[in-house]
């Protein structure tokens, strides 16, 4: 086949809605955009195992604790998956460490905001996990094989944190008054950094088209941001908590709540590094990889070695 | 006879909880992701075996008359539960006792350092561990048996996991072998409280609750030293060994341990999470 023929290949796949597979032949820019996506999320999800890791030693009482610690264990897995989706595309995880390391490839900008109480425990899992479902349930039909069965398993345990990260919030908000108050007080400081989780307005966002065409994108930033609204605000009445947004109202009109604008200034901030965490989460995360270093490469001399002596024995 | 039942019981409970919390504080810190996944996950089979321990070991408190409940820990809090008359459970054995009142060994509130300095203290204690649940299987209480049935395959795969990287370390690098030999060398003198009998293990070995932990200890010494041959690292003599963590004299550490376990619970007290 001539590049002409495996590029009408590549396209009848996508009119078609089929899968594109890790040997199939794929256009250079479809193979960095996805390089550039998974290795994105695959570092979202490790970083992220870091504010909620946070509370691990301190949960408030063993059940929570053991729920807790197999959750942020989840998200070391997903890690995996993700990885091993982005090495199938022909990057190798160190590389991708390597340039999580040096601020080349990007996490989300979530994780750079500081776990200050146990009810952040109940708002990440609640808002946090609830919007990352949002955002990629639609990736579950995503056109890179590898990544979409990757993301079916991940959104399964992602409703999972949900439904945990909802009932913290639940018994804090059947708790005591000051209970009531750590609930609120975490609310108010998650609900629009949620919010930005789904990105810049559609007006300032690049690329929609052409990720739409090749399934890495299925709906808009603001239309999945309008549906996590509609569906938090009522989690949110049940739970008794304010949600700090004035401008929120509900809109017979359109059928959905209008909804107040997020401070995207502070969202660009972040993404320039300026966030209340963004230096010690990266900090944290090179330390471990350096400091890994000799336990990674005594693993790789001792299977060496035990090669050898097989080969040895062998011959 | 519960009094002590409790005591021993929380030896075995306390020693879970405290190596669960310490191996809990690498998750997100691994040195790499795999084994991120597989230290997390033994953090959470011993935190299970602990919550089985200290449920136990409530239903027996809740047992006992008011004034052997006072007696028993030195604990503000649980007096006051007991003064209320009601009863305790699980988190209340975990966060409202103070130090003097934990009875596991000092090997496991040592603190991480680094991974050689991890794969010790599991290796010492996993190895133990094991010995010593195969015997509890036997044991004339019934929840106790029941309970080490339940958790034997995990505290069997926790010690072929830190017995492999044991030999992976000691048989790697330079680098590797020098460190896991210092370490080895340092957490040895902690490894002689685990098999030294206190009178909680008399007082069960009589009852046929416990085990004979010299016997234990022949066995320990067999295992140990046939991994760190397999390691090419060197066999610490036995010199010194520290004891008094299960009797309730600990390290300086076990305090900063609690301090942040039970931070909630103390800040916070009788709530509900
Ligand atoms: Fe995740
Ligand atoms: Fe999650």
């Amino acid at each position: 086949m001539t590049v002409h023929s495996f590029q009408e290949h590549f396209d009848e796949k996508m009119d078609k809605d089929q899968a594109i597979e890790a040997k199939d032949w794929m256009p250079d820019d479809y193979r960095k955009t996805l390089i550039r996506q998974i290795a994105q999320h695959a570092h979202s999800e490790i970083v992220g195992m870091l504010p909620e890791g946070n509370w691990i030693t301190r949960a408030p009482n063993l059940r929570r604790k053991a729920i807790l610690l197999a959750k942020v264990q989840d998200e070391a897995g997903h890690g995996l998956y993700l990885y091993s989706a982005a090495e199938s595309l022909g990057i190798s995880r160190d590389d991708m460490m390597e340039q999580l390391h040096s601020g080349k490839q990007k996490y989300s900008s979530i994780f750079n905001y500081p776990t200050i109480s146990w009810a952040d425990m109940g708002a990440v899992g609640w808002l946090v996990d609830g919007a990352a479902i949002m955002n990629q349930v639609p990736l579950c039909r995503t056109s890179y094989g590898p990544y979409a069965r990757a993301m079916v398993r991940i959104c399964k345990e992602e409703s999972f944190h949900q439904r945990q990260g909802y009932e913290i919030m639940l018994t804090l908000a059947n708790g005591t008054e000051m209970q009531k108050k750590m609930a609120q007080d975490s609310l108010n400081r998650w609900w629009w950094p949620s919010l930005m989780m789904f990105g810049p307005p559609d007006a300032d966002s690049p690329h929609t088209e052409q990720s739409m065409r090749w399934r890495i994108k299925r709906f808009t930033n603001d239309e999945l941001r309008q549906r996590f609204v509609d569906v938090t605000v009522e989690q949110a009445r049940i739970l008794g908590l304010t949600i700090p947004d004035k401008d929120l109202k509900w809109n017979e009109a359109t059928g959905h709540y209008d909804f107040g604008t997020p401070d995207w200034n502070e969202f660009y901030n972040i993404l320039k590094g300026n966030g209340p965490c963004n230096k010690e989460r990266l900090d944290v995360r090179r330390k471990a990889w350096e400091e890994g270093q000799w336990v990674r490469e005594a693993a790789l001399a001792y299977s060496d070695k035990r090669r050898q002596r097989k080969e040895k024995k062998a011959a | 006879m519960s009094k002590e039942l409790i005591k021993y019981t929380l030896q075995i409970a306390d020693n879970a909880l405290v190596i669960g919390h310490r191996l809990s504080e690498w998750c997100g810190h691994g040195p790499v992701l795999e084994q991120d996944i597989a230290i997390t996950n033994m953090a959470l089979d011993h935190l299970g075996q602990a919550r089985n321990l200290y449920q136990y070991a409530a239903s027996l408190f809740n047992e006992l008359a008011p004034d052997e409940q006072m007696q028993l820990f030195a604990s503000t809090a649980l007096q006051n539960k007991v003064a209320e008359g009601k009863p305790i459970d699980e988190d209340d054995l975990a966060y409202l006792r103070d130090s003097w009142d934990f009875y596991n060994t000092m090997l496991v509130e040592m603190p991480n350092n680094d991974w050689a300095y991890t794969i010790a203290r599991s290796f010492i204690y996993d190895t133990y561990n094991h010995l010593f649940y195969t015997k509890l299987l036997s044991s004339a209480d019934e929840s106790l048996a029941a309970i080490a049935e339940k958790s034997l395959k995990e505290v069997d795969y926790h010690m072929r996991w830190s017995s492999e990287w044991v030999i992976r370390l000691g048989d790697g690098t330079e680098e590797s072998t020098r460190r896991m030999q210092a370490t080895i060398n340092d957490l040895w003198a902690y490894s002689g409280e685990l098999m030294i009998m206190n009178d909680t293990d008399k007082w069960a070995l009589q009852h046929n609750i416990g085990t004979d932990l010299e016997q234990i200890r022949a066995d320990w010494k067999l295992r140990t030293s046939a991994v760190l041959n397999e390691a090419t690292l060197q066999i610490p003599a036995d010199g010194w060994m520290h004891t008094g963590g299960k009797n309730g004299r600990h390290t300086e550490h076990l305090g900063y341990v609690l301090a942040e376990l039970q931070f909630m619970q103390r800040a916070y007290p009788g709530m509900a999470w």
